[in-house]
């Protein structure tokens, strides 16, 4: 019963037909990617880059560098504690402060600051920091990541961002001193 | 016995599934490979049966938000019935499974079981071999515990050094800003559907080339690989001196199967549950985070690589070492198979043996960390301070107070991030040592800013009593002339 007409119809049939899901499918991937891709999307327009206040000017004398801690601007009840970003907020003069991402700026690590030998020692991979978060030594190639700050009705005020990476700076570079350091 | 034949004739009637099965069974092997050397392949299906039901029992409990996945590992470990044995048998199961699948792939190179025709089992291997390092990474993550969430940073850190890309990849990877609960979500989906579900396909893959090629002979020195003659060389073999599979060969893969399975429960039930450690709390920065031992290799490598050589050899080392075991069954898919005449092949399984057992030793006592307690915790030796003077005293105060011992030992305790000072008077003389402190250097941070002239002054006369008896310390060979001292 089946003329060369009759098979290439069929043939035709099918190619149209894989034809058929292969648009619906490229029509799905649309939303399928952009679901996925979402994170990097919304990059983007994050409302996490607005200021955040720290706290108090009061609670950070001059001079000494202190732990403080803040809850990201993007958590929501499933971040739980993991949304608790700790940094050190250093007061040099009551007028210039430097607030210091906690990661190590090799691989992440949370640094730990030594007031006595002013020293920020990282227990990774033994990276250390000076008091204004220039390399002293060990693996990081650059200092400590910095948060952007300003102060406004006697509050420490940052832009919290990104988790800092050495390949995705949020904050701004602070001077990279590879081995020479600052003399006596 | 009468009913349960007609049962099976009854389903094979529909099924039509039992000649196929006992051919399966009863294909021919030949007669050498019924070894314990070829028991690894069917050990580690074993392990992945073991952890395919663990996996799904631990999923009957876990809570996979970063809020509660740690409550729900405590409960685990210390109010379910027996779930802490269940944690056990999934975390020893993955530690036998990397152990074994590693094992299995140093006999599989050793035996040139990768040539030719069987080029595409070793390929889908290699692509197991990476599936099952990314259920390791993805089922640490799921202990979501202190460990985890550093980890996770390590793991950022790192995907961020890729160019251009790099930014974009760290928010893919996390699912947002930060590491949180999106970060969590995606690693379980990871771990328990997009993994498995590709482990479980390309291991039918894998076995099905094995049955389709057949097993690998045992290697003859002398019995050259030829592409126009191996399969009719391969049947003979198989025709001349073989088994059937079962019961010939399954033996032994069945005892060894038992003995691991054995093992993985003994260790269970021996040595507990791995973790959780502290809560996965950012704020608690009391922490040193350490990977997983299959890991620890490349948290040494991390510390030992100069930074210049950090980037280049993280991006470009694993696409060369991928490349290399892609390539390699069409580089060398024909020729000799025995190790005793392939001295290369055994060479460089010696020299990655004993690089990766050396840099998991190094990474696991960490001389590159620093001590972070060792200030405070670690006292000086007493025969360094007795009979010694005030100023001498003191500089051994300044020495603990300004953190020295977390990177310099003394008497064999505190940090190894610097060299051990015992006897630093005997090389360095007093000038050399004062700006040694002062400006740092050779990975030594300056202590300049930090130390008053009278702190600097005592630290150094103390440094200066660290000599062995009898033995002088250093002096500037001028300065000794000068005023008259014995050099």
């Amino acid at each position: 019963m089946t003329s060369p007409d009759d098979l290439s119809r069929r043939g035709m049939l099918m190619k149209l037909g894989l034809l058929f899901n292969g648009a619906i499918g490229a029509v799905l991937a649309v939303p399928i990617l952009r679901y996925l891709l979402s994170p990097v999307i919304r990059q983007r327009n994050a409302g996490y880059q607005s200021w955040l206040a720290l706290g108090q000017l009061d609670q950070f004398p001059a001079g000494q560098t202190r732990l403080t801690t803040y809850r990201h601007p993007s958590a929501n009840p499933s971040d739980g504690e993991t949304a608790n970003i700790p940094c050190w907020v250093r007061n040099v003069d009551d007028k210039t402060f430097q607030v210091f991402a906690i990661n190590c700026a090799h691989l992440g690590c949370p640094v730990r600051w030594f007031p006595q030998s002013g020293l920020f020692m990282c227990p990774c991979h033994g990276g250390a920091y000076y008091e204004d978060g220039s390399r002293a030594s060990g693996p990081p190639e650059r200092g400590l990541f910095e948060y952007h700050y300003k102060i406004e009705h006697g509050k420490l005020l940052i832009q919290p961002g990104e988790m800092p990476t050495a390949g995705a700076p949020t904050a701004r570079l602070i001077n990279i001193s590879l081995g020479r350091p600052p003399c006596a | 016995m009468r009913l349960i034949k007609n049962v099976g004739v009854w389903f094979d009637q529909r099924l039509q599934l039992s000649t196929p099965i006992r051919e399966t069974m009863e294909h021919p092997v030949p007669r050498q490979t019924a070894s314990w050397a070829y028991v690894f392949g069917s050990a580690a299906l074993t392990v992945l049966g073991l952890q395919l039901v663990t996996g799904i029992l631990l999923a009957l409990l876990y809570v996979p938000s970063a809020g509660e996945a740690w409550n729900s590992l405590q409960i685990l470990n210390h109010q379910v019935t027996l779930g802490w044995f269940i944690r056990a048998l999934h975390g020893w199961g993955s530690n036998f499974m990397i152990a074994i699948v590693l094992i299995h792939m140093v006999q599989v190179f050793l035996f040139g079981a990768y040539k030719f025709p069987r080029e595409l089992t070793w390929i889908v291997g290699v692509l197991l071999l990476l599936m099952t390092l990314g259920m390791a990474f993805t089922g640490q993550v799921l202990r979501f515990d202190q460990d985890a969430y550093w980890g996770l940073g390590i793991g950022a850190s790192i995907s961020s050094r890729v160019p251009v890309l790099g930014p974009r990849i760290v928010s893919l990877l996390l699912g947002g800003p930060i590491i949180g609960g999106a970060t969590l979500s995606r690693f379980f989906a990871l771990h328990v559907f997009v993994i498995p579900g590709s482990l479980i396909a390309f291991v039918g893959l894998h076995l099905l080339l094995v049955l389709k090629l057949g097993i690998n002979e045992w290697p003859m020195p002398g019995r050259i690989v030829r592409r126009a003659t191996y399969v009719s060389e391969y049947h003979e073999l198989t025709r001349t001196d073989g088994i059937p599979f079962v019961p010939g060969a399954v033996a032994k893969d069945l005892f060894f199967s038992g003995f691991i399975l054995l093992s993985i429960a003994v260790c269970a039930v021996y040595f507990g549950p791995f973790g959780p450690s502290g809560q996965p709390d950012p704020t608690i920065i009391q922490t040193a985070p350490r990977p997983d031992y299959f890991f620890l290799w490349l948290y040494a490598v991390l510390s030992l690589l100069p930074p210049s050589l950090e980037t280049p050899a993280l991006l470009i080392g694993p696409v060369i070492a991928l490349a290399v075991l892609l390539a390699l069954p069409f580089v060398s898919g024909e020729g000799e198979k025995s190790w005793t005449r392939r001295p290369i092949a055994v060479l460089t399984i010696l020299l990655l043996a004993v690089a990766l057992g050396t840099f998991t030793h190094l990474a696991d006592y960490a001389p590159w960390s620093p001590v972070m307690d060792a200030w405070s915790g670690e006292p000086i030796p007493a025969q360094y301070l007795k009979g010694r003077t005030a100023l001498e005293r003191h500089g051994a105060l300044v020495f603990q107070a300004k953190q020295c011992h977390n990177c310099h030992a003394l008497g064999g305790a505190g940090g190894d991030r610097g060299p051990e000072l015992d006897r630093i008077a005997v090389e360095l003389t007093p000038d050399q040592l004062i700006r040694q402190v002062i400006q740092g250097g050779g990975n030594m941070p300056a202590y300049g800013k930090n130390l008053s002239p009278a702190e600097t002054t005592a630290l150094v006369a103390f440094l200066e009593t660290l000599h062995p008896a009898g033995q002088a310390p250093a002096r500037e060979a001028s300065s000794a002339a000068r005023f008259g001292v014995r050099p």
